[in-house]
């Protein structure tokens, strides 16, 4: 009976081959000669073509059409119709009186663009990473229900950033949910994302809400790979538990705060979209970033111009700070590793 | 004879194949892409039963209405446009900003002195300059900004309304008054947008052109109202967390504040009657009141949207003529409760509602006040350049990102920087 079976498995495994085979002959028809031609030791990129391809289509085609756009001027799309070459919307950007007062340079947004950025990201970032190291050193310790607050911990990087805007909209404006719930104790109501001093610190703490569990998942990691026995020691010498931390954890966890940086780095000078729903960039220009600039100039001029060749030059130079960003990351990860071969 | 038979049967089938699809290709129905924003459903719901009426009458054409928010029309369209991907139709309130991309479809409308008869002078808002003949469109509704006021909290504060003439000043004055006396949170609050700004600014005093016609957006009676405004929003009578609540140029009006009587008054317009008839209700009662007078003039703004073609062909031509005849516009202008771009059309406001009716009569008396450098500032192709400049700048002042001194500096550099983009130079 187990023999009929299998021999019946057998008869219909050989059918569903026949198409397999036939592809491959046709295949095998094509390669030979081509391998023939360029030798097995250039097959590889034969096989990389098709990635290249898509690669080069939607990657390098559109760089390079960026890099178009942002020497040339008028408001056509079509490359046809529009004066290039000119250096004129680099020399717009960068015509500042005074680099450090955005209203001394034309393009003032941009620059307030890049002010606001960097603010964001300096304090976006420092603050994700305390909060990712103490998270996760919370929930790398033996509490109840440790299973659920990692998930708990990790949900919002799940949700799509205009759901994170949505839902902190919501909460923080001014007849929103934490108003309510101020009012009910009597204060005042705050102009969390319409008061340009709140604004900035509202954006900043949704972010880190929204992005943290990803970068804790990091840190988490790197504590669990630190070998126990250290702790062991430090315990038997008695070591108090803040020296363990700085002079253990911290150290051992380096690397991986690394990259925890760097990453929280490129995804900070990237934000958009989230600030966007949650502020639209106000109040005035408080809360918008290089990105928002971009976008503005490019597509949402509301009727004005749109300016494709700014948004493009202004899209340029992003990608070098990004560019810039990840040859470090590139670096310190090689640099790591290395380290890591020696020992 | 099998084998002969066989190929028989895949030559009639193979044929018969073929003849349904040239047959299906010739009969196929002309699609019509209209891309539309309408005001909630007071609006898509009437256009939407009026183009399955055209389909069901026109079987030869298949119109689709794409539904999409007004973001989509301001931003996105602009951008298919250029791209060459544009709807055939689309309902647009830039009506000069992109008149490079309207086609003439004058060759194929019924009636093309019916277009110039009734929608006569709106024409003018679509061409390019120096065109006098093209039909583009037709003015799907007339809009007029102006204010509307809380009537309920002036009765209880016990505030006489201010009649025609009253100034800016003392409009402004009531409104606090009225706030004080019943607690309300905002006294005024206003769009956020240049063009609603702009009637007020003309009637200060802004001319928005030089004597060659060209744009001059800055001159003492823009200042003196966007000064007014700047103090306004210093002082409380404006809440900064309208103006404040997104940046540039975005839109964004005060509807969910003034639904919930947290608003003594609300500079807006026209179109909001339709919408406040339905999302009021009886919860207070609401006026339009005529716009409040500068030492130049008492004008709001004239504006509206349009249903434009950026396609030319026969069936673009019977679907503006449907939309346009006058059973149609006064069907839809009758629902939506509006003021008709129609020159010669008898309305019959589908509304018991007291407030709409009186809103309505504001507006439609407002018509004939409006000055003629609002028609000509309405009519000039690149309004918005200057509307976007007034409302990013005076944004930033309102929060503190510069004075008002170099508001003013940036939005004249503003109109000039643009302008040379646009026409090079």
């Amino acid at each position: 009976m187990e023999n009929i079976r299998n021999q019946i498995k057998n008869f219909f495994l050989r059918i569903l081959n026949i198409p397999f085979a036939f592809l491959m002959h046709a295949i095998d028809l094509i390669m030979w000669p081509v391998q023939k031609i360029i030798g097995v030791k250039n097959m590889p990129y034969i096989f990389l073509l098709p990635n290249l391809i898509f690669f080069g289509l939607f990657v390098i085609i559109p760089l390079g059409a960026n890099f178009f756009f942002s020497l040339s001027s008028g408001d056509e799309l079509l490359f046809t119709e529009r004066e290039l070459p000119t250096t004129k919307q680099y020399d717009q950007l960068f015509d500042c009186e005074s680099y450090l007062n955005p209203n001394t340079c034309t393009e003032d947004f941009f620059w307030r663009g890049v002010y606001n950025t960097i603010f964001f990201v300096v304090f976006q970032v420092g603050l994700m990473i305390f909060f990712s190291v103490l998270t996760a050193v919370i929930l790398n310790k033996k509490i109840i229900g440790r299973g659920f607050f990692r998930s708990v911990f990790f949900f919002p990087v799940l949700l799509s950033p205009v759901v994170v805007g949505l839902i902190w909209q919501w909460i923080l404006l001014k007849n929103g949910a934490f108003n309510a719930i101020i009012e009910s104790y009597g204060g005042d109501k705050v102009s969390f994302l319409t008061d340009p001093s709140w604004a900035m610190a509202s954006v900043i703490f949704v972010s880190i809400w929204a992005h943290m569990g990803f970068y804790t998942l990091i840190v988490l990691a790197g504590l669990q790979a630190i070998p126990p026995n250290l702790y062991e020691a430090a315990e038997m010498d008695g070591t108090s538990r803040e020296r363990i931390f700085f002079r253990i954890t911290l150290p051992l966890l380096m690397p991986n705060l690394l990259v925890v940086f760097i990453l929280a780095s490129i995804k900070g000078v990237q934000t958009f979209d989230e600030i966007y729903v949650l502020t639209g960039g106000g109040p005035g220009t408080s809360t918008s970033l290089i990105v928002q600039y971009i976008f503005t100039t490019g597509f949402a001029s509301s009727g004005s111009v749109q300016n494709f060749g700014l948004a493009a030059a202004a899209s340029m130079v992003l990608g070098v700070v990004l560019l810039f960003l990840t040859l470090m990351q590139l670096y310190f990860s090689r640099n790591k590793e290395s380290k890591h071969q020696e020992i | 004879m099998n084998f002969k038979f066989i190929l028989k049967a895949i030559s009639v089938a193979l044929v018969s194949f073929s003849l349904t699809l040239i047959s299906a290709v010739s009969f196929a129905a002309t699609d019509v892409r209209i891309m539309w924003y309408g005001d909630g459903d007071k609006e898509n719901v009437p256009i939407a039963a009026q183009i399955d009426e055209f389909n069901a009458a026109n079987p030869d054409i298949n119109v689709i209405l794409d539904i999409v928010p007004y973001d989509a029309i301001m931003n996105t369209l602009p951008i298919q446009l250029a791209a060459g991907e544009g709807p055939d139709i689309a309902r647009v309130t830039d009506l000069g900003g992109l008149n490079k991309y309207y086609a003439d479809i004058t060759p194929y409308v019924a009636d093309p002195s019916y277009y110039e008869k009734s929608f006569g002078p709106f024409l003018n808002w679509y061409r390019k300059p120096g065109d006098t003949t093209s039909i583009h469109g037709f003015h799907s509704t007339m809009t007029v900004t102006g204010p509307y006021v809380n009537k309920t909290l002036f009765e209880q504060a016990g505030v006489d309304l201010l009649g025609p003439g009253a100034t800016w000043e003392e409009w402004a004055a009531a409104s606090i008054e009225v706030a004080e006396k019943t607690g309300t949170p905002i006294p005024m609050a206003w769009d956020r947008s240049g063009h609603r700004v702009s009637g007020p600014a003309i009637s200060m005093g802004a001319k928005y052109f030089d004597s060659n016609g060209d744009p001059k957006l800055v001159d003492d009676g823009l200042k003196a109202m966007t000064q007014m405004l700047y103090d306004w929003h210093q002082a409380g009578t404006m809440s900064k967390d309208l103006w404040g609540s997104v940046s540039g140029s975005k839109y964004h009006a005060p509807n969910d504040w003034w639904n919930a009587a947290e608003v003594v008054f609300m500079m807006s317009g026209s179109w909001q009657i339709g919408r406040f008839a339905n999302e009021v209700g009886d919860d207070f009662d609401w006026w339009a009141v005529p716009a409040p007078c500068g030492p130049a003039a008492c004008t709001g703004m004239p504006g509206g949207n349009a249903l434009l073609a950026f396609n030319a062909n026969p069936a673009v031509g019977k679907v503006m003529d449907y939309l346009s005849s006058k059973e149609q516009l006064s069907s839809f202008i009758g629902q939506v409760l509006a003021i008709p771009g129609h020159l010669d059309l008898q309305v019959d406001y589908q509304t018991d509602d007291p407030n709409a009716k009186h809103a309505l009569n504001t507006f439609a008396g407002a018509v004939p006040t409006i000055d003629q450098v609002a028609f000509d500032l309405q009519a000039h192709v690149d309004n918005r350049i200057m509307f976007n400049a007034i409302i990013s700048r005076l944004g930033q002042a309102i929060v503190g990102e510069m004075t008002m001194e170099e508001a003013w500096e940036r939005m004249d550099e503003d109109v000039e920087k643009q302008l040379k983009e646009k026409y090079g130079g």
